[in-house]
């Protein structure tokens, strides 16, 4: 059901950047800490798309893995796990370096060609 | 026809927060702090506003977010506090929980003129509630014990996304295979440094230090 909230969310925002073009395909960016399972969101994506411009539209995820950086002593780490401490010295100031995006990084719309006579 | 590529680069919640800004200058401007309370179903928010809401020493008022129905906003009528109740669904079936445009369709039922605290009881979910900010300044989660002990490893979007977890149906304890060291051990592993507060809302046990938290939100959040 998260699933259906998200693609709910990037539906929202491809509709306001289409501006009323069909769209064939949207790029998106999602993080490993937002919990996304991508065949899940493909799975929404093709209920919440129905009668919009966005119908039959593809989903490009590009998934991006979770690092995080630990203030105290500058390491940089991935993480599988949700484990937020440094593995090095275990201190808690650590900071996302990347993983937490859920992003609209573009779309493909189609367009009438531009009038040149 | 000719495919275009045009470059977006937004966050998918951007409609979402932007709204959830305009909730909070609303709050602010009326100098109401807000709460965001989150849990599963049947962890026991409900029981814990009847219970800390009594005695307050701050002016509350409650937002009560139910798929459907009125039944927790009735349980909250005898405390004498303005309730407000928002659905999500008509029927059967409706959204899993708040988002901040929901949150602002009910802004005018609100009295903020004469509350200085409101509390969000979002819906019961431990995933879509983290998603989605609607204009609060600090967000609490309750987690029961019946729940087992290592549910921030499996929900850690939500265990993440708050300033205080609570820790309620101490007085089960005794009847659930439940390790509290295990459950601190997972949650520090997930939320380092969150804060953290033991109680039972069904006998009172640990009630009061959750008011007492309550009480210093609004001095606590920077105007």
């Amino acid at each position: 059901m998260h699933e259906m909230a998200i693609s709910s969310a990037v539906l929202e925002s491809v509709l306001r950047h289409a501006a009323g073009r069909r769209v064939s395909e949207v790029k998106l960016r999602v993080g490993h800490l937002r919990q996304v399972v991508p065949d899940s969101l493909e799975f929404y994506w093709g209920i919440v798309t129905r009668d919009s411009v966005c119908e039959g539209s593809e989903l490009d995820m590009e998934l991006i893995a979770a690092r995080l950086a630990c203030t105290a002593c500058a390491r940089e780490w991935e993480i599988e796990l949700p484990v937020f401490r440094c593995p090095s010295c275990g201190g808690a100031d650590v900071q996302v370096v990347s993983g937490d995006e859920l992003e609209v990084e573009s779309i493909e719309v189609e367009e009438e060609p531009a009038c040149t006579a | 026809m000719h495919r275009v590529k045009v470059r977006v680069v937004e966050d998918a919640l951007d409609a979402n927060n932007t709204i959830a800004r305009a909730n909070r200058d609303d709050f602010d401007r009326h100098g109401v702090t807000v709460v965001n309370l989150m849990s599963a179903p049947g962890a026991g928010k409900t029981t814990l506003l009847e219970r800390a809401l009594q005695g307050l020493s701050v002016r509350a008022g409650v937002l009560e977010g139910d798929v459907q129905g009125s039944l927790d906003a009735d349980r909250l009528a005898s405390l004498h506090l303005p309730v407000v109740q928002l659905n999500t669904g008509n029927g059967f079936g409706g959204e899993c929980h708040l988002d901040a445009n929901m949150v602002r369709s009910a802004l005018p039922a609100l009295p903020l003129e004469d509350i200085d605290l409101l509390i969000v009881e979002n819906v019961g979910n431990l995933v879509c509630p983290a998603e989605f900010r609607i204009g609060e300044d600090v967000r609490i989660m309750v987690s029961s014990v019946a729940e087992g002990e290592d549910k921030p490893l499996k929900y850690p979007l939500m265990f993440r996304a708050c300033e205080l977890v609570i820790i309620n149906k101490l007085d089960l304890l005794p009847h659930v295979d439940f390790d509290m060291e295990r459950f601190l051990h997972h949650l520090d592993a997930v939320h380092p440094g969150v804060e953290t507060i033991q109680l039972s809302a069904r006998t009172g046990e640990g009630v009061d230090e959750f008011r007492a938290w309550l009480e210093r939100v609004p001095a606590r959040v920077p105007a």
